[in-house]
């Protein structure tokens, strides 16, 4: 029993961050119809800016946080004006390509910048883990699952009701539409990445604290793994995407603790086949369907 | 000074040269009818306006400034709103949503609700259905929504394209009634239609399109008389 709360509560952080990128993808999704393979490598990028500035830099954590988040931010908006905008009328297959090209250009680039071996990340928090009974829960896991938990609150909050996250279900819905109702269209794409990219930048802050060593891979099973769970969520829907996040992490960890850890990614993988044959559309997705 | 002033418009889809010199004026006040075949370019006319498809030469202009050069979204604040063809509603949002979409470049939150209750007035099947999620409206409800998004933006000129698209005979007659309302109330209109009879039964002046030019124009009684017009659209 104290395992298994263990390895649930262990689940939940790790799910956590899977969640976290995974609105990234599902966000960008949403309004462009992309699946940003380079979402997964902007996290990386986070994770070498808060290094950096953190051990060569000596900034303090808070600091260093709110910069790495800004520098991910820059880089997707940066990525999505250079290399998907002009794509956005071409088939959708070339954005895509696009998009894992742009993935292997980071990664090579910080290969090239900072060499294949992977660099510490320095320890930010050294409060002991909290217990009760046996089961012993580390402020790092309460922290991550308590701030995703927050950010999906306030990232639906803001979809839902602010005028910009309206703007952006008309862009989704609609883009010629949406040009017709006067959004600035590539304004409310920006800003899609934007946020993406942040949620990216915190995440790859609680992976570092999480797995203290970064590398130019580092991002790619982190990647995969929120892509999944964005797909099995229903492509595009935010609470999708953070309750599949949370199930991955969990089914990840238990497999660890008591089936095997090389398996772990095996049950990953075969809840995604298993899922998408009886519901294709994801958990929380709905068929298109649509009265004319 | 016209309302909306159009000349030489040349659009080209690819090597397809889809509107040849096309040139037009609407009056303030006006209702101006552009009719045509299916694939006659009226649709075209009207996206090359709201800036949705790029323009190879001409100039339009509104309220006598150049718009050709504008980026779309400019144009809603500037008084130039659209009822697009097939409507193109928001159909995942609700009602509401959809109205409060049509008011996206007003600032003057505070007439937001006045202005829900003046298209209320001109469509209260739409109050009953307020927070219902657009998509499951009849496709007569969802011409009305379009319609009410649009005059949310309060509008100098609306065009409409093809509101008649698709509803039965009583519901066109109804939604052609409210085109005439709004437009008692001040809105200048420039409608697009394939319905050439109720089209130029509401409107001052028509033009009328074959393969992308303007092949005729006049008032709209006029050419209700005219004897081509008569064989090629009223079939009569």
């Amino acid at each position: 029993m104290v395992l298994f709360l263990n390895q649930l509560i262990n689940g939940l952080g790790t799910g956590a961050i899977y969640a976290l990128i995974a609105l990234g993808y599902t966000m960008v999704y949403g309004i462009v119809k992309l699946i940003n393979f380079a979402h997964g490598d902007i996290m990386m990028v986070g994770s070498y800016a808060a290094v950096v500035l953190m051990v060569n830099a000596g900034v303090p954590f808070p600091v260093a946080l709110v910069a790495s988040m800004l520098v991910c931010v820059a880089f997707g908006v940066a990525i999505e004006r250079v290399a998907y905008k002009p794509l956005r009328d071409a088939p959708r297959i070339c954005s895509l390509i696009t998009a894992i090209g742009v993935s292997y250009l980071l990664q090579n680039s910080a290969q090239l910048l900072f060499s294949a071996n992977p660099r510490p990340f320095p320890p930010v928090f050294s409060i002991p883990p909290l217990r009760i009974g046996g089961v012993s829960i580390s402020f790092v896991t309460l922290l991550t699952v308590l701030v995703a938990a927050l950010l999906m609150v306030g990232l639906n909050l803001f979809v839902m009701k602010s005028r910009t996250g309206k703007a952006m279900r008309a862009v989704s819905e609609d883009m010629g539409a949406a040009k017709l109702m006067g959004v600035n269209v590539n304004m409310t794409i920006s800003t899609t990445f934007a946020i993406g990219c942040a949620l990216a930048g915190i995440g790859a802050f609680l992976y570092c604290i999480a797995y203290p060593s970064v590398a130019p891979t580092m991002g790619a099973m982190p990647g995969l793994k929120a892509f999944i769970a964005a797909v099995l969520g229903g492509i595009g829907i935010l609470p999708g995407a953070m309750l599949v996040g949370f199930i991955m992490g969990v089914a990840e960890s238990l497999t660890k603790g008591f089936v095997s850890t090389q398996l772990s990614d095996a049950v990953v993988y075969g809840i995604l086949i298993v899922v998408l044959l009886f519901k294709p559309s994801g958990l929380l997705g709905r068929a298109q369907r649509e009265k004319v | 000074m016209a309302m909306l002033e159009v000349m030489g418009l040349n659009v080209y889809y690819g090597a397809i040269h889809a509107l040849h010199d096309v040139s037009f004026q609407v009056e303030q006040g006006e209702i101006v009818t552009l009719i045509g075949a299916n694939g006659a370019g009226k649709t075209s006319i009207l996206h090359a306006i709201s800036r949705l498809i790029p323009v190879k030469s001409g100039e339009i202009a509104f309220s006598g400034q150049p718009i050709q050069g504008a980026d779309a979204h400019r144009l809603v604040g500037m008084g130039l709103a659209q009822v697009p063809e097939g409507r193109r509603i928001f159909s995942q949002m609700s009602v509401l949503e959809n109205l409060e979409m049509g008011a996206f470049t007003r600032r003057d939150k505070g007439e937001l609700q006045s202005d829900l209750e003046m298209v209320f007035g001109h469509f209260p099947r739409l109050k009953e259905r307020v927070r219902q999620i657009a998509g499951t409206l009849s496709g007569g409800e969802q011409q009305m929504l379009a319609t009410a998004r649009a005059l949310m933006a309060h509008p100098t000129l609306l065009m409409m394209d093809e509101p008649s698209m698709g509803l039965s005979p009583i519901l066109v007659e109804e939604i052609f009634e409210i085109i005439r309302d709004i437009n008692r109330e001040g809105t200048t209109i420039l409608l697009v239609e394939q319905n050439a009879h109720m089209a130029l039964s509401v409107a001052n002046r028509a033009y009328v399109l074959e393969t992308g030019s303007i092949v005729m124009e006049g008032e709209a009684a006029a050419l209700m008389d005219n004897d081509q017009v008569k064989n090629a659209y009223l079939g009569t």
